[in-house]
């Protein structure tokens, strides 16, 4: 395809090929593409010509970063949806033999892996003789503590918060990725055969009591399956959801956090934390806007100096241009 | 070349045949093979280098993995006892201990770090160079339309050398010259001929050559060079064909094509053969004639003629016959004509012989000759002989010489063979003009053309007579008695011939002038005609300087007439000699000079070796590219010294050492007296002085043609004797270091296995990249050796071109092949070099920072598909298209300002320097783009994979934009390629992502970036991540560009400039180009003065004008500079900015400069008054910013150790100091120039 580009031939070669077509020589065509001569953008890269890009930049990048910045600062009246977080601090979920060890086939719903779990969850795979499920290091420290959340009115009587448990694990981790084995009605006789990781309380089968969100399918589970990038994350818990358009989903008052704490954190000087925020895609973290509007300041202040420099040397140019 | 002119093969001498056995090297035993060092795997210098920074990124990454071990462990260490939760045991349940943990994650980290090992750089690397040898071998003005052939890219591994050649060790005989002698003017008998109707044919030829090139239909041409091809196997037909269809068609180009097919046999171009006569020579030729043709039967018949026609008459006959010129004709096939050679007519040999003999030997004073020839004649052989055995051996001689053709007859039968030569000679006649010559030497075939042009034709050339055709006395038959051959030592040729107009015995001698004019016969000046004799000498070493100064090749004709007496004693010790067994060389070569004495003048001749076209221009260009030209060649000293000035490599007004030593002591002492020359001149210390280390530092570094301070380098000329020993162990440094101080070096005389010497003693002593260029089989070893060898094509044979890396059809190609293609080469190469390794390292730099996260446990991110794709897939692509496409700097700017070219020599582009900066801005860059992500999701429900896409995406982002800045022309192939990478990844990701749910254990990516694209954040950080990534490289560039532009940028600043200043720059370009205008404008400019002490050894001794010189006299280098110089041309011209103003950089009093230049010398390494800095146009101060900028100082210090170790290798040897200018380049053409030709006005 490139051979046979006919830019805008430079008449600067020879004669072109005989038309005849007969004549075979060696010699080469005078096509722009082997001559090197293709039409070519050529940027020089000089203060005058550069400088317009970086206050672009500035001027995109610094209302961005501002408009950023003060969405994540307003998240203070809490309406609407109001996602409830469990952070952890410290803790590596993403070390390399930690992220490993798990079975997908297995969480899938693969009945030859429930039973037989892949080596990759080892040395949580089986225990007495009996197939883990779900096996792996990262099933077997899921959290599980449990949070409550308690409105206390004007009559001190706390009222609770309805928490949705559903609606929080990625639409295709739920549907797609995590089944429960098959087999018959009860779950309890579709994990026959195997038995509950070693620092579970409880049985996969077990989680919760809506069979829409029980055993490999429970979104909690789902939710702390998907391991976390960095030491220090937070996992989605639950959603509050907005009631009427009426009332805040949270109204202003004082509330209380009833934690039935299973899980140790201290071991590892770790720390627990739980988070109301209303947006999901980017909590409560100011860093976008600000480094939206840092970067788009320096560049801006980046193309002060060059038009400084592009003015003090453009003098200089200009009188070369004239002992041209 | 002694190949070349000294065996020209059996059929040319029929002699061979009956010279009894030879012994002959064949196959393994020919001096090709013998002088052939076998092939050598060369790997370029970029590639050398890429390899030492290879082993760097191998020691990074062990670096990082040990790092990474070491955290691991302590990770381990803490928390296994704590009972972590997301601390996973061993597969036992037991846990690792941290030792072993560390040595794992060692292990594991090498693996995942492993993509910092550019392997991938290699194989685009590979494909690069294929592509750009296919645009060299596609480049149309690399193509040679005589030849029908384009240059040959041999080498596949090396182009980018191309851009780094230092020195260029030439051949001389056709590789800058065509090989074709053309006859241009003559001198006989003290008067000149200047052909001038000869010259201007010459000139048509030029034109209508380049008119012809446009006109020729091309069309029309294809038959013939089918016909001629076809051909080729059989070489007298084609012969024949090709001179016929060059006449037919009168299309030069076609002759020329033609020509160069038979080229080696003869030397048929019009060129060479029509000569124009000079019409006033012509008159008195055929007055010659005709009076001669008149007086035929008289007695005395020369004596009718004045002194000077009968000088003109032997002029001619001595062209025709003084010679081994063989005569064909095309009509008739090559083995006829062999035939008649050895079936010549046996009665007139016998005929001849008595002839000769009967009439001599009565009056002859020599008995045993006299007695010899009766006994001959009468068939008594031996009896009244004295029996002496040398004359036993002679008497055995006359007897072959009787036999042989006796016995001839009886085999084939005289009769038949008496009719088939008539026939020939009938057919000679008629087809006379269809002559055709084949000469051992160009020369001698020019010479026998010229004598043809003046109707003085040479008809036939037999073992024993030789026929000369002239208008009115016919033919004339001369009986040739002796061919006394050329050779080097006596540097000329004789014949003895009988005349058969008078009878005599001549002795016609052509040779080296600077030798004949010694032989001549002694002239009284006291009669009239010694006086005239005397005159007429005189006047011709006028006009044997003259051709000289125009580059011609010079020979001396001259005469002797012997008497029978004479003839008969020296004929006696000749044949005593030819009989000898031992020693018989020597013999015969003291018989011949007995028999070269007391010569007549008769004339002399100018022939042009035609240098190929644009020869000259090329050397001038390849010469302000920083380029040093040697010539090697195994011509003689004289033709070597004539063609350099031809082609401009001497000039007339510098000084030419000469070395011609004759014993090992001569020759050094010689050296110690040129480096002693060179010394007084202030040139450059002289090495006894510089045996220290310190001053030895940058010898290796510096380019070849460093500053010498004051006035205009010599050339030095040296012999083949005085190079054997001048490359003895112990010479060679001084050798060396004097060629170095020279501007060109010519050797003369050199065998193939010297020139391949000469070359590998510069290579590995000076460091310096060279390139040998040649067409010949002598040339080979010296093509083999060099770093690059050229070999040119289509004039020699192919065994030039089987050794070579590349093949140029002619010599001026390699400009074009060098300063534009090697020039691109070198620069595309070390760039995309530089962006592979700036690559890996910034994308394991996001894997390395990532593992501070995640306990060091080489966990990564990224998936490992994206892992293995992405160098593979999604980034491969664009750098390599930039690597085959880009031009950093155009190729009209390139070849005007071949100053650029300079960069590639001095490494610009990819060094230590850059390298390094390099790396800090990947490091730089993998921090921004790893941090930026960290920071926007630190404390959020990512997951590891939905983390990792992202920064995946930003690092691909950032690539493309990277090499955005660093692409110079962008052309749709790149627009396209990158915007296909950025299409593919996202493609890759979307499939894969969605491909399966369970898949890809342990890790699963499932709707990973499905879900990222719904995500706002994941945008907005692609967006500001590259661009924060990319500001500060993007503001040193630009800052780069307008404040310090290097070279590079002021040449692609220029491209801009010149089109909107319409012709303007170029006037200026050709200005600032043109070395030899700078010395002849600068008249009117500004004084300086300046003087600069020498006891730095640093490199502010690069300060051109911190001469020796200099310092003894504070006041003593005059520089001028003109007022009105174009900084930004200058800047260009000169690599340096001190260079690029010297006149205003240096300004300053005399007295103030070394204090001044001491303080700054600590303070920056350079020496630039600060006040200059102040008054001057702004450029010098950016320029003067650009090569010290803040990392070139890290770089020099890097060089300096680098180069101390191999200043060890070299310390105490003597070699000099060489100022380091591998970055400021100080020694631009112009400002040598300038410095040397004001220093000449000071002197």
């Amino acid at each position: 395809m490139a051979m046979n580009y006919n830019a805008k031939d430079e008449v600067d070669g020879g004669p072109p090929c005989a038309p005849g077509g007969t004549a075979k020589t060696r010699r080469p065509d005078n096509t722009a593409f082997k001559q090197q001569r293709l039409p070519a953008w050529q940027p020089i890269l000089t203060a005058g010509t550069v400088l317009p890009i970086f206050f672009i930049i500035g001027l995109i990048f610094i209302p961005i970063g501002i408009g950023i910045f003060v969405t994540s600062n307003n998240i203070r009246e809490i309406e609407g949806n109001v996602f409830m977080y469990y952070g952890l601090s410290n803790f590596y979920q993403n070390h390399r033999r930690y992220v490993k060890s798990r079975d997908d086939s297995q969480l899938n719903g693969d009945s030859s892996a429930l039973l037989n779990p892949s080596k990759e969850c080892e040395p949580y795979r089986r225990n007495e003789d009996k197939p883990i499920a779900p096996c792996g290091a990262i099933a077997n420290s899921m959290f599980n503590d449990t949070l409550e959340l308690f409105l206390i009115g004007n009559d001190s009587y706390p009222i609770p918060i309805a928490l949705k448990k559903k609606g929080i694990a990625w639409w295709t981790d739920k549907n797609v990725k995590f089944r429960n084995p098959p087999g018959g009605d009860n779950l309890e006789e579709r994990f026959k055969g195997t038995t509950k990781p070693v620092n579970w309380l409880k049985p996969v089968y077990m989680l919760d009591s809506d069979p829409d969100n029980n055993g490999f399918i429970n979104e909690d589970f789902i939710v702390w399956m998907r391991t976390a990038a960095l030491p220090t994350f937070r996992k989605l818990y639950r959603l509050i959801e907005r009631k009427s358009d009426l009332h805040p989903t949270l109204p202003a008052g004082r509330y209380s956090l009833n934690v039935t704490y299973n899980y140790p954190v201290h071991y590892f000087d770790g720390r627990k934390r739980m988070i109301l925020s209303t947006i999901s895609w980017m909590g409560k973290n100011p860093f976008l806007g600000i480094a939206y509007i840092a970067v788009g300041s320096i560049s801006f202040l980046l193309g002060v100096v060059l038009l400084v420099i592009n003015h003090k040397y453009r003098n200089s140019s200009n009188t070369a241009d004239i002992t041209i | 070349m002694p190949h070349r002119d000294r065996q020209p093969g059996w059929r040319d001498q029929p002699e061979a045949a009956a010279g009894g056995p030879r012994l002959l090297g064949a196959g393994h035993e020919t001096k090709a093979l013998l002088n052939n060092s076998g092939p050598r795997y060369k790997r370029s210098k970029l590639e050398r280098q890429m390899n030492c920074d290879v082993l760097w990124c191998v020691l990074l990454l062990v670096c990082m993995s040990l790092f990474s071990a070491v955290g691991h462990g302590l990770w381990i260490w803490r928390y296994q006892e704590k009972k972590s939760l997301f601390y996973v045991p061993k597969s036992d349940g037991s846990s690792l201990s941290p030792v072993t943990a560390a040595v794992y994650s060692f292990l594991t980290m090498i693996i995942v770090l492993q993509v910092l090992i550019p392997i991938s750089l290699y194989v685009s690397i590979e494909i690069v160079k294929a592509c750009q040898v296919y645009f060299i071998n596609q480049d149309m003005q690399l193509y040679d339309e005589e030849t029908d052939s384009q240059l040959q890219c041999r080498a596949l591994n090396i182009t980018e050398d191309l851009g780094q050649i230092q020195y260029i060790f030439s051949d001389k005989t056709g590789t800058l010259t065509e090989n074709k002698m053309v006859f241009r003017r003559c001198t006989v008998s003290g008067v000149e001929y200047s052909h001038d109707a000869n010259a201007q044919r010459l000139a048509r030829y030029q034109e209508a050559d380049s008119e012809e090139e446009e006109v020729v239909p091309r069309g029309g041409s294809v038959s013939q060079r089918g016909s001629i091809g076809s051909h080729q196997s059989v070489r007298v037909v084609h012969r024949t064909q090709s001179t016929k269809s060059h006449r037919r068609t009168g299309s030069r180009a076609e002759a020329k094509r033609a020509s160069m097919l038979s080229k080696h046999t003869a030397f048929s171009s019009p060129m060479e053969k029509d000569i124009t006569p000079d019409p006033k020579l012509l008159e008195k030729v055929s007055e010659c004639d005709k009076s001669l043709a008149v007086a035929r039967h008289q007695e005395h018949l020369l004596a009718h003629l004045s002194p000077e026609l009968s000088d003109v008459f032997d002029f001619f006959i001595a062209l025709t016959i003084c010679n081994t010129v063989v005569v064909t004709s095309p009509d008739q096939p090559r083995t006829k004509v062999r035939v008649r050679f050895e079936l010549k007519s046996p009665v007139k040999t016998i005929e001849d012989f008595l002839r000769r003999f009967t009439p001599s030997c009565l009056t002859s004073g020599c008995s045993s000759i006299g007695s010899l020839a009766a006994n001959k004649s009468s068939h008594k052989l031996g009896s009244s002989f004295p029996s002496t055995p040398s004359s036993d051996g002679m008497l055995l001689r006359l007897e072959e010489r009787l036999g042989q053709p006796t016995s001839a007859i009886a085999s084939n039968g005289y009769s038949s063979q008496a009719d088939n030569w008539a026939s020939e000679l009938a057919q000679e006649q008629e087809s006379e003009r269809e002559l055709r010559y084949e000469a051992e030497s160009p020369d001698e075939a020019a010479l026998v053309y010229a004598a043809r042009a003046y109707n003085c034709v040479l008809v036939e050339r037999l073992h024993d007579q030789v026929s000369v055709e002239l208008p009115h006395l016919g033919r004339l038959t001369f009986e040739l008695l002796h061919t006394l051959g050329f050779d080097s030592v006596r540097k000329r040729m004789s014949v003895v011939i009988r005349h058969p107009l008078t009878d005599e015995i001549n002795v016609y001698t052509k040779g080296a002038d600077s030798v004949v004019m010694d032989l001549l016969q002694p002239c009284s000046s006291v009669d009239a005609r010694g006086r005239h004799q005397k005159k007429i000498r005189s006047k011709t070493q006028n006009y044997l300087n003259v051709y000289a100064a125009e580059g011609l090749r010079t020979l001396c004709i001259a005469k002797r007439v012997l008497s029978k007496e004479e003839y008969a004693c020296w004929l006696q010790s000749h044949l005593e000699a030819e009989s000898s067994l031992e020693n018989s060389e020597e013999l015969l070569f003291q018989s011949a000079i007995r028999l070269e004495t007391n010569l007549h003048l008769l004339g002399a001749t100018g022939i042009e070796d035609r240098l190929q076209d644009g020869v000259p221009e090329t050397i001038s260009k390849l010469r302000q590219a920083g380029l040093q030209i040697w010539v090697l060649t195994g011509d003689k000293q004289e033709t070597a010294v004539n063609i350099a000035y031809a082609c401009k490599l001497l000039d007339h007004d510098e000084e030419v050492i000469t070395l011609n030593a004759t014993s090992q002591e001569a020759c050094a002492a010689l050296l110690d007296q040129c480096l002693r020359y060179v010394q007084s001149r202030g040139l450059q210390r002289a090495p006894e002085k510089t045996k220290g280390k310190v001053s030895m530092r940058f010898s290796s570094l510096c380019p070849p043609s460093t500053s010498t301070a004051s006035g205009r380098r010599p050339s030095l000329v040296i012999d083949g004797r005085s190079l054997a020993y001048a490359l003895e162990k112990n010479l060679e440094d001084k050798f060396l270091f004097l060629a170095k101080q020279c501007r060109s070096v010519l050797c003369c005389r050199s065998t193939p296995l010297q020139k391949s010497m000469v070359v590998k003693l510069v290579r590995s002593k000076l460091k310096a990249m060279t390139l040998a260029i040649g067409d010949g089989a002598n040339d080979v070893s010296m093509i083999q050796v060099a770093d690059v060898g050229v070999g040119i094509s289509g004039q020699e044979g192919m065994q030039a071109v089987m050794a070579s890396d590349f093949a140029v059809p002619k010599f001026r190609y390699l400009e074009r092949l060098l300063i534009l293609h090697g020039h691109w080469c070198y620069s595309r190469l070390a760039n995309m070099v530089l962006y592979f390794f700036y690559k890996n390292t910034m994308f394991v730099g996001l894997l390395f920072w990532f593992q501070f996260f995640c306990g060091f446990s080489a966990s990564a991110m990224i998936d490992q598909w994206y892992l293995i794709f992405f160098n593979l897939l999604f980034s491969s692509l664009p750098p390599l298209v930039t690597g085959v496409l880009d031009r950093d700097v155009p190729a009209n700017v390139l070849l005007t300002n071949p100053q650029v070219y300079k960069s590639g020599q001095n490494m610009e582009e990819y060094r230590p320097r850059t390298f390094w900066f390099n790396m800090a801005d990947a490091a730089f860059q993998s921090l921004v783009c790893f941090s930026i992500p960290y920071l926007a999701y630190y404390d959020s429900s990512v997951d590891l994979f939905t983390w990792g896409t992202p920064i995946v995406t930003i690092a691909l982002l950032t690539f493309l934009l990277h090499l955005g800045i660093e692409t110079k022309t962008w052309t749709w192939l790149n627009w396209i390629t990158c915007g296909f990478s950025v299409l593919l990844f996202f493609t890759v990701a979307l499939i894969y992502n969605a491909s399966c749910a369970t898949c890809y254990p342990p890790s699963n990516p499932y709707w990973t970036m499905q879900a990222l694209l719904g995500d706002p954040v994941f945008y907005l950080t692609c967006l500001m991540t590259p661009v924060a990534a990319l500001l500060p490289r993007l503001f040193f560039r630009s800052l780069q560009g307008s404040v310090f532009p290097t070279q590079l940028q002021l040449a692609r600043q220029l491209t801009r400039k010149s089109p909107r200043r319409c012709s303007a720059p170029k006037e200026t370009f050709a200005q600032g180009r043109l070395p030899k205008d700078s010395g002849t404008e600068h008249s009117s400019g500004r004084t300086v003065k300046t003087s600069v002490p020498l006891s730095q050894p640093s490199w502010h001794t690069q300060q051109p004008v911190c001469s020796l010189e200099a310092s003894r006299e504070p006041s003593t280098v005059d520089m001028s500079m003109p007022l009105r110089e174009h900084t930004l041309l200058e800047g260009l011209s000169a690599p340096a900015p001190m260079s690029s103003a010297p006149g205003e950089a240096v300004l300053r009093s005399p007295g103030g400069c070394p204090e001044e230049s001491k303080v700054r010398a600590a303070s920056t390494g350079r020496v630039t008054p600060l006040s200059s800095l102040f008054s001057l146009p702004t450029f010098s101060l950016l320029n003067w910013i650009s090569s010290w900028s803040l990392v070139s100082r890290l770089g020099s210090v890097l060089q300096f150790s680098r180069t101390e170790r191999l200043a060890d290798g070299q310390a105490g040897r003597g070699l000099p100091v060489q100022p380091h200018s591998g970055r400021s380049g100080l020694q631009g053409p112009d400002h040598r120039l300038l410095i040397g030709a004001s220093s000449r006005r000071s002197q």
